[in-house]
């Protein structure tokens, strides 16, 4: 049995009448990329703020690496790393001077821990002294996972780290991600790009305050219920339309340059493909293919 | 095909710094044009211009087929822009919302009543009439700063990453209602860091350090760039990048 890093048992939150987190368990192992999957609002950073203290669940009880995040907040936070979603370090203080100020308030020195986050920091070490303000958006993230990882925290909390972020930067933080994960910290990031997903050991699908699964990637991808096609044509829009008057049809949506299909249970494909072409529908293309982090997450959000 | 946006030797230079490096494009009515590029190479300087708030250091750039430098207030009447930072008042309703932009880009009383029953039927929005803005969820509130932004009837919209952090289902139905606004002839110019998204696109072009490196229709760039997806494309072409960041 592999030890728990995190147990999240029946956590609620409530704002007024908005429902946050409703009931939430999970459990996230030692040594583990555990991905928070949803989009916003779906309350991943209540859950966040609740982990990392700062925040009171309603009801229900957290303990990250053995501490209460209720009763022992003072032992927890010398143990967690916490990388809000929003840009939170001081913009007016240097890059240096900020990372000073974070390795002081936990009592360590840049010195003592630069091995964690010299791979990181490096990167921006010749800026050292400009402004965390004037940073670009790439620079101000590795500043803010640096600060995060210098008090040595054996549990990483990334909230959102690559919303808003482009395509390749968003791959080399993956693949910083990786590099900590292998000196066998715990992260826990979330993220709306459901392609993020794959890179996780396991992730929680959350929609509107509930997780909808908690599997690896693999598995749920292999649990998809449905055989998924996908369809294009040359006009793809109307394509679109035509299969929403289709009575065999579960499903259809846009993905990629393709649509992708479920057909509910007894129809065949080749008859639906017949019925287009009567239709006018030009030069259809049709393939089985296996479903994606995002084409499962549709389908639970449709059955909850 | 009728052009509804033309740039030319589009320069923008701030200081010693070139944001936009000599930008030559067309878009045509009723496209859906995707306008990618990595963070800070220079996307939102060119929307600027375009959308006629940011003068360009040279070139020639046209908008609905007004000219940049002497009639800004013409292309401001005859475009649409919303994005995922600024679209509605929080602190407003959603129907003191439609009322507000409608008054601003000058509809009838009339006109905004009707667009306002037209909305809250379409989107399904009843339950939501008394409630200010603030309070609705992310995506309806994106399908309805989507619609607001056309509210006007603008020959082009400008879309700045209208779907991010918006759920799956809802982010397509965003896409659809893109679909039937170009279909109506509506040149829709759009960014995205979804490379889904992309390929949704009628031709894309790719930013990198402040200069176009491609553009063309999904199809044809992943031949070019003998890649399975969009999203290699853009990673091969990012990846020059050599500016900090």
């Amino acid at each position: 049995m592999m030890n728990k890093s995190i147990s999240i048992t029946n956590v609620s939150k409530h704002y007024g009448d908005v429902v946050a987190l409703d009931q939430i368990s999970c459990t996230v192992n030692e040594g583990e990329l555990f991905g928070f999957i949803g989009p916003d609002g779906s309350g991943k950073t209540s859950l966040f703020r609740i982990m990392t203290s700062l925040l009171l669940p309603d009801s229900g009880s957290v303990i990250v690496d053995g501490s209460n995040v209720d009763q022992d907040y003072k032992e927890l936070r010398k143990k967690v790393g916490y990388m809000p979603g929003h840009f939170s370090l001081y913009q007016d203080m240097s890059v240096e001077e900020n990372l000073k100020f974070f390795a002081g308030v936990f009592k360590t020195t840049i010195a003592e821990n630069y091995h964690l986050i010299e791979d990181i920091y490096k990167q921006i070490e010749p800026f050292k002294h400009r402004r965390a303000g004037k940073l670009s958006g790439g620079m101000k993230q590795k500043l803010a996972l640096s600060c995060a990882l210098i008090h040595k925290p054996t549990v990483l909390f990334l909230d959102e780290p690559t919303t808003g972020v482009d395509a390749v930067s968003r791959k080399e933080f993956w693949e910083m991600l990786a590099k900590l994960k292998k000196d066998g910290l715990t992260i826990i990031v979330s993220t709306p790009y459901m392609d993020e997903a794959a890179l996780c050991d396991r992730v929680a699908l959350m929609q509107k305050g509930r997780i909808l699964s908690i599997d690896s990637p693999d598995h749920i991808v292999q649990n998809f219920p449905h055989q998924l096609y996908s369809i294009k044509a040359k006009d793809i829009y109307k394509l679109m339309n035509e299969l929403k008057t289709f009575d065999s049809v579960h499903s259809s949506y846009l993905f990629g340059e393709h649509l992708h299909l479920v057909l509910k249970k007894g129809n065949q494909i080749k008859d639906l493909i017949f019925s287009l072409q009567n239709s006018g529908i030009e030069e259809i293309e049709t393939a089985e293919i296996s479903a994606t982090i995002e084409d499962c997450f549709m389908e639970l959000m449709q059955e909850s | 095909m009728k052009v509804a946006v033309s740039v030319t030797n589009l320069v923008k230079t701030f200081g010693s710094f070139v944001a936009n490096d000599n930008l030559n494009f067309e878009v045509y009515k009723g496209e859906i044009f995707g306008f990618l590029g990595a963070n800070g190479a220079g996307k939102t300087t060119a929307i600027k211009i375009l959308c006629g708030l940011q003068r360009p250091t040279s070139g020639e750039v046209k908008v609905a087929g007004f000219d940049i430098y002497k009639q800004t207030e013409l292309i401001k009447k005859n475009i649409g822009y919303m994005s995922q930072k600024f679209s509605l008042y929080d602190d407003l309703t959603i129907q003191e919302n439609i009322r507000f932009y409608g008054g601003i880009y000058g509809l009838s009383n009339e006109e905004i009543k009707s667009k306002t029953e037209q909305y809250i039927r379409e989107l399904e929005l009843e339950e939501y009439v008394k409630s200010m803005v603030a309070a609705l969820p992310l995506g309806i509130k994106q399908k309805l700063a989507f619609s607001v932004a056309v509210i006007h009837s603008p020959q082009i919209v400008f879309l700045d990453e209208p779907t991010s952090g918006v759920d799956p289902i809802t982010r397509r139905q965003f896409w659809e209602m893109i679909y039937a606004e170009a279909n109506k002839g509506r040149t829709i110019f759009v960014t995205t860091h979804y490379m889904d998204e992309a390929e949704y696109c009628h031709r894309v072009s790719i930013m990198v350090d402040g200069i176009i490196e491609a553009l063309d229709t999904p199809t044809q760039l992943k031949k070019t760039f003998k890649a399975e997806s969009m999203e290699e494309v853009f990673i091969q072409l990012a990846r020059k990048s050599t500016r900090v960041d």
